[in-house]
Parts: structure tokens; C-alpha cells; sequence
């Protein structure tokens, strides 16, 4: 098992402000035992790759509701790829069409929780992951 | 729980602490409640609203004692207005069907406009994309990814001729949701009815221009909270003298509900944001009934029918009294509240879609059972994206059942006397001015704000009421319960040629334009910011150059500076 606590950065890129979303679920997971940083609103792509080099994180979550998911995200994943950080697990929740998921999750997102999702379902993703993460690695 | 009360449901027929059962009561439990109870226990050892606030087994006429009739509830067109602001209510003039539309470039959008006013919508709402909302051209790099997304594009003048292209803005009344940049987009607006030769004191509508609200809870804020205030002033004073039917706010609770807050927070926060903009318009000099008739309010239509039809009636009744007593209006018509509604974009679900036609027709009939003024209901598909022209249309119709064919119409205030909902209305209104009175200590709104204190209620109500969902103590249908597979349904897709589209644009109108006149006019406009005269007669003059609406905001963040918030989560 992981004996240091899961590290997650919660962002929020793109000028939305909407941020009840990426506060509830920052907090769930802080409630889980989790180390979380939130980077409040209006966060680039380069401000959130830095954040989570800096922070030295294990997860990145984003919260997007504002439709501009398809030009961030991408962006996201160029600059962690060219940062040398592709370990880290990028998660995506907000208003998120179908039909996009499957071009996002090319891009190297791992999952994309739409409205409906419970905390726990989020919390049980993230412990997975890392689990296997930790056990790929040994 | 903040300044929310609880009391105990569960302990008696009703309140314990604020009656004693009447004797026919007592009867009543002991011979058939207090049997029943024993062959078919309650569902649950406590019921409450969507808010959390508790509710009791029944309502009789001992819950009402102390409650006056000619004091708490009146008349409807008379105070304290807990029946309604017009006598005449829904028999004369039904609500204006008002849906907020916005997406792509301003053509897409003046397509979309002329199509709900030609289905027998009777108001338009103007929804801009989160460029606009925040002060920056489509083609600044930030923007990258967000033009036209969730709403239109407007850069300059150009788009906004564009966005009202046959649209006489003299015979609709339209409401923009514009906050940080309002006045220049309304100087935009007035640019505009000055060019279709409409005057002034005949335009109607609403510009939402609530600053107070995105630090609270919505969060698309430019400048710091005191300047931000000094643009609110200048435009309720500027409105004051020239645009007598126009409503210059839009005091709002919607995005405050959105963000998670109760339906007492709702209230509170909405009417304190609303003391606050009337003691920076006295301070300026303003008299009170010179402006306070124009004050207009927007509530949000949440899932819980009841609590949503006390919280309006509350609303009225707890303004006209801040009104007449706190800052002593004498016009009846600065003492009566008026709002628009939306139903809750918060409570809809992605699953089983088509269930957000049933929500929004039950929030929607909440709104008009409350007395609103105008309505928005929401898309069924505003779950996945903003909605189709199919999606809209049913929303529209929604409203139009709602008037014609439901009889919900008939009489003012139909559940007024109600003893459930009368008592209801007092504990929100107490709730309310609970929160009121705490804010009033911590020295006003913006230091509230600054202290974190709405803020923080919020996400903590927000916070457990998604627990309570996750444990199914709140049940959401094809949510947590009554599950399906489903297939996706068909949305509404933004493609990136807007944003190229809008480029191009953006960059015919700066060579076209005299740059010169556009400096000339940036810089007094920032002098002006710099010093203390009301800006509005400067925007003007900079939006008729054709500054763009980037150039605008910049000139002001040069003068303001731009405020960033202490996230709390």
C-alpha cells in the first residue's frame, strides 16, 4: 500500500468561475486522508503544469464548465508530456459532451467524471490508480 | 448551520419552542395520529427542504399565532407586498417569457433572437461568452478555446449592431448578464438604440451589473470590489436622469443558489448586496426614491416547491420593510420588490435528460406561484451544453402551459393563508434577516466578503448538501436512485471558426477605424477613472469610436487594478 499520502492538485483553467465543483470535491478529498492544493480560478495550462511539478503531485483533477475543455486539455497534457511528468493522473469533471470523451481521453486523460458523480466514486478512482501506479512500479 | 435556526420537528405536532399543541391537536395525536404512527412509522425520522431547513408533520392555525394578517401579509399591489407588487397580478399581464440565448458570433445569435421573438417569447436576455464577461477581446490569448462558448461574442460596437440587426429596441425590453463590464456594454447598448433613432426614456430592460454577487459566489470579477461599486453608482445615477424605464441592476441570488448556498443564504446574501448598492448611492448623493424604484432582482427556482414560493413572498416582504424603515423611501414604488426567475441550472441532471423537462416546469410554476416578474426556464440538455433550438423551444413552451392551460394564473397569490406556507415565509424571512443583521456587524457586504464570511457559508452548505446526496438522504431520480442506460442525446456544438471569425473581425475594425480618436478617447476615459466623475458619458464616447471592449476593461484596470481572491475551499 502507499504509505505517504496521495498528492492532488484541483484547477480550475480557462476564465470560468464556476467553482463549486472543484471546492466540494478538493474538500471530499481532502476528507479521504488526501493532500490537496487548490490553485483557484483562471489558471493556464503553464500555471497548472508548474503547480503540479512544484507540488510535486501524484493526480491533477480540472474543472471545466465552460466548453473549453477540447482547446485546454490537450494543452494540459503537451506541456506535463514535455515536462517529463506523463505519471501523473489527469482527471476532468463539469460539463463535458459525450462525444468529446473519447478525443480526451486520447490525449491522455485518464477519466472524466460528468454531473451526477459521487465524491466516493472519484476518491475510489484516485486510491486505484495510484494503487496500481505503486504496484507497477515495484 | 450560520445564523439558520433549527428546531425540532420530530418532538411535537409542529415547533415545540414556539407553541403548544391546542387541545384539538393533542386529540388528534393521541386518537389518530399516534395510532397511525404505530401500523405505518414515518418514512424518515426527519423531513426537510432541499435547503436543510426543517419541516414539520402539519401547519395549523396555532402555528400562526402572533402572525398578522394586515401586517404580514396585505394585499396584493399594497405592503408589505407578500401577495404580490400589482393588484391585478397574472389577471392583467402575464410575466415576460424571457429566455436568455447567446452563442457564436453576434449573427448566430441575432438568428437565434429573432427566432424565440417570433415563437411568441415577449423579452429578450442577452447571455455573453466568458470573454466578454470578463473584459477581454476574442482574440486576446485567454480567450483562446472560450469565444462564443457559453454565450455571444460582442468585442465592440460593430458586434452589438450586429447582435440587434432588426431588433427595434424601442418595442423589446432586454436583459443583459453583464457584471464586471456592464457599463461599457450598456453604453454599447444605448450606442446602438441612439443609431436606430429609439430614445432614450422609451428603452426597458434589465442590465444584471451585480458586482457584489461574482465575489460572492460566481466569480467573474475584474477590479477590486470599491471601484467595481464607484461603476454600479455611476450607472444607477447615470440611469436615474436618462433611462427612466431601464433597470440599471439586477440584485441577484441565482449564481449565489447555483454555487451551493441554502435558500435562506439565497435571500440574505441577495437583499444585503442590495443595501449595500443603495448605501453607495446615497453616499453618493442620491435621493432614494430617485432610484430605488429601478432596483430589480433576480432569484433562482430550485427543486423545493414550497420553500422556493416562501422565499419570494419572504423576499417582498423583507425589502419593503428595509426600504420604508432602514432607509426611509416614501414611493410605494421604491417599498415593492420585483424580480426575474430561472429555474435551477444546478438541478439538472445528465442522466435521463428528458426528466429536466419535469424539473423545470415545477420550478418554473414555484416562480410564478411566488409572484415573479419574469421567467427563464432552463434546456433539458443544459446538462451537456448550452441548448438546441429543439431543447429551447420546449423550455418556451414550458411557460406558455404554465400561463394558458395550468389555471395557476387565475388569482394572486394562491397559496396565500396557507397555514404551511405562511409560516414558511416567516422562518425564511427570520433566517434572512438573521444573516442580515451578522453582516451588518462585520461592517457591510464588501468586508464580509473580504472576511470570506459568504463565501464560506456557501461552500459549507454546498459541501453537505453533496454528502447528503452521496448517502441518498436526498434523492435524485436517474441520479442516485432509478438508474439507466441511456444513449446520448443531441447537443448543440460550438465549432472554433467563431473564434477565427471574431479575429478577423476584430481586425477589419482596427484598420477601419481612427485609432487617434480611439486613443483620444481611452486616455480621458482613463483620466476620468483616475479622478471622480461619473464614466458613463466617457464609455459612451470611447464605445461610439469604436474602442473594443479589451481596450475598454484595460484602460480601467490601468486606473482600478485588478483584484484576485483568497480561495477558500
Amino acid at each position: 500500500m502507499h504509505d505517504k499520502k496521495i498528492r492532488v492538485l484541483i484547477a480550475k483553467p480557462g476564465l470560468d468561475g464556476h467553482d463549486r465543483g472543484a471546492k466540494v470535491i478538493a474538500r471530499a478529498l481532502r476528507d479521504a486522508g488526501m493532500e490537496v492544493i487548490y490553485t483557484g480560478l483562471r489558471q493556464t495550462p503553464e500555471m497548472i503544469a508548474s503547480a503540479a511539478l512544484q507540488e510535486d503531485v501524484d493526480v491533477i483533477g480540472l474543472s471545466i464548465l465552460s466548453g473549453a475543455h477540447n482547446t485546454l486539455c490537450p494543452r494540459l497534457m503537451e506541456l506535463l508530456r514535455t515536462k517529463g511528468m506523463d505519471d501523473v493522473t489527469v482527471l476532468i469533471g463539469g460539463i463535458i459532451p459525450e462525444a468529446d470523451i473519447p478525443a480526451l481521453k486520447q490525449a491522455g486523460i485518464a477519466e472524466v467524471f460528468l454531473p451526477g458523480t459521487t465524491t466516493q466514486a472519484i476518491v475510489d478512482f484516485i486510491r486505484q490508480r495510484i494503487a496500481k501506479a505503486a504496484r507497477s512500479e515495484t | 448551520m450560520g445564523a439558520e435556526k433549527k428546531r425540532d420537528p420530530s418532538s411535537a405536532l409542529s415547533s415545540a419552542s414556539s407553541r403548544a399543541p391546542s387541545i384539538s391537536e393533542r386529540d388528534w395525536e393521541a386518537h389518530t395520529l399516534k395510532p397511525a404512527l404505530e401500523k405505518s412509522p414515518e418514512r424518515s425520522s426527519s423531513f426537510t427542504t432541499v435547503s436543510g431547513h426543517p419541516i414539520c408533520k402539519l401547519y395549523t392555525p396555532a402555528d400562526l399565532i402572533g402572525w398578522d394578517p394586515g401586517r404580514d401579509l396585505g394585499q396584493p399591489g399594497e405592503p408589505p407586498y407578500t401577495r404580490g407588487i400589482h393588484a391585478t397580478m397574472y389577471r392583467a399581464r402575464l410575466w415576460t417569457m424571457r429566455q436568455f440565448a447567446g452563442f457564436g458570433t453576434a449573427e448566430d445569435t441575432n438568428r437565434r433572437f429573432r427566432y424565440l421573438l417570433s415563437q411568441g417569447q415577449t423579452g429578450l436576455s442577452v447571455a455573453f461568452d466568458l470573454p466578454t464577461l470578463m473584459g477581454y477581446d476574442s482574440d486576446h490569448a485567454l480567450s483562446e478555446g472560450e469565444v462564443g462558448k457559453c454565450g455571444v461574442a460582442i468585442s465592440s460596437l460593430a458586434d452589438m449592431e450586429t447582435l440587434f440587426d432588426q431588433i427595434p429596441l424601442g418595442e423589446v425590453t432586454t436583459s443583459m448578464t453583464i457584471n464586471s463590464p456592464a457599463a461599457p456594454i450598456w453604453a454599447m447598448y444605448l450606442a446602438v438604440a441612439e443609431k436606430q433613432g429609439v430614445d432614450w426614456k422609451k428603452l426597458s430592460g434589465t442590465l444584471q451589473n451585480d458586482i457584489l454577487k461574482e465575489y460572492i459566489a460566481q466569480k467573474e470579477y475584474i477590479y477590486p470590489p470599491e471601484p467595481s461599486l464607484r461603476l454600479v453608482t455611476d450607472t444607477i445615477e447615470f440611469g436615474a436622469r436618462n433611462t427612466p424605464k431601464f433597470n440599471p441592476i439586477s440584485i441577484s441570488g441565482y449564481h449565489i443558489r447555483e454555487a451551493g448556498s441554502t435558500a435562506i443564504q439565497e435571500l440574505a446574501f441577495t437583499l444585503r448586496d442590495g443595501i449595500e448598492y443603495v448605501e453607495h448611492c446615497l453616499q453618493r448623493g442620491l435621493l432614494i426614491d430617485d432610484f430605488a424604484p429601478r432596483l430589480s432582482f433576480f432569484f433562482n427556482a430550485h427543486n423545493d416547491f414550497f420553500e422556493e414560493i416562501a422565499k419570494y413572498r419572504a423576499a417582498r416582504r423583507l425589502w419593503y420593510r428595509v426600504m420604508r424603515d432602514r432607509f426611509g423611501a416614501k414611493n410605494p414604488r421604491s417599498w415593492a420588490l420585483r424580480f426575474h426567475t430561472q429555474t435551477a441550472g444546478c438541478s439538472l441532471t445528465a442522466q435521463q435528460p428528458y426528466n429536466n423537462v419535469v424539473r423545470t416546469a415545477l420550478q418554473a410554476m414555484a416562480a410564478v406561484l411566488g409572484g415573479t416578474q419574469s421567467l427563464h426556464t432552463n434546456s433539458l440538455d443544459e446538462a451537456w451544453a448550452l441548448p438546441t433550438e429543439a431543447a429551447a423551444t420546449i423550455a418556451l413552451r414550458t411557460q406558455q402551459i404554465l400561463a394558458y392551460e395550468t389555471g395557476v394564473t387565475n388569482t394572486a397569490d394562491p397559496l396565500g393563508g396557507s397555514y404551511f406556507v405562511e409560516k414558511l415565509t416567516d422562518e425564511i424571512g427570520d433566517g434572512a434577516c438573521e444573516y442580515i443583521a451578522k453582516i451588518d456587524a462585520l461592517g457591510g457586504m464588501v468586508s464580509a466578503i473580504e472576511h470570506g464570511y459568504p463565501q464560506r457559508e456557501i461552500a459549507d452548505a454546498s459541501y453537505r448538501y453533496q454528502i447528503e446526496v452521496d448517502r441518498k438522504e436526498k434523492v435524485i431520480v436517474g441520479v442516485n436512485e432509478y438508474l439507466t442506460e441511456e444513449k446520448p442525446i443531441e447537443i448543440l456544438q460550438i465549432n472554433e471558426s467563431v473564434a477565427r471569425r471574431q479575429s478577423g473581425r476584430l481586425r477589419d475594425l482596427r484598420s477601419q477605424r481612427s485609432n487617434a480618436e480611439v486613443d483620444r478617447r481611452l486616455t480621458s476615459l482613463r483620466k476620468a477613472a483616475e479622478g471622480r466623475e461619473n464614466l458613463m458619458p466617457f464609455l459612451f464616447e470611447a464605445v461610439k469610436a469604436y474602442a473594443t471592449l479589451g481596450e475598454i476593461c484595460d484602460a480601467l484596470r490601468a486606473a482600478f487594478g485588478a483584484y484576485e481572491e483568497a480561495a477558500i475551499t
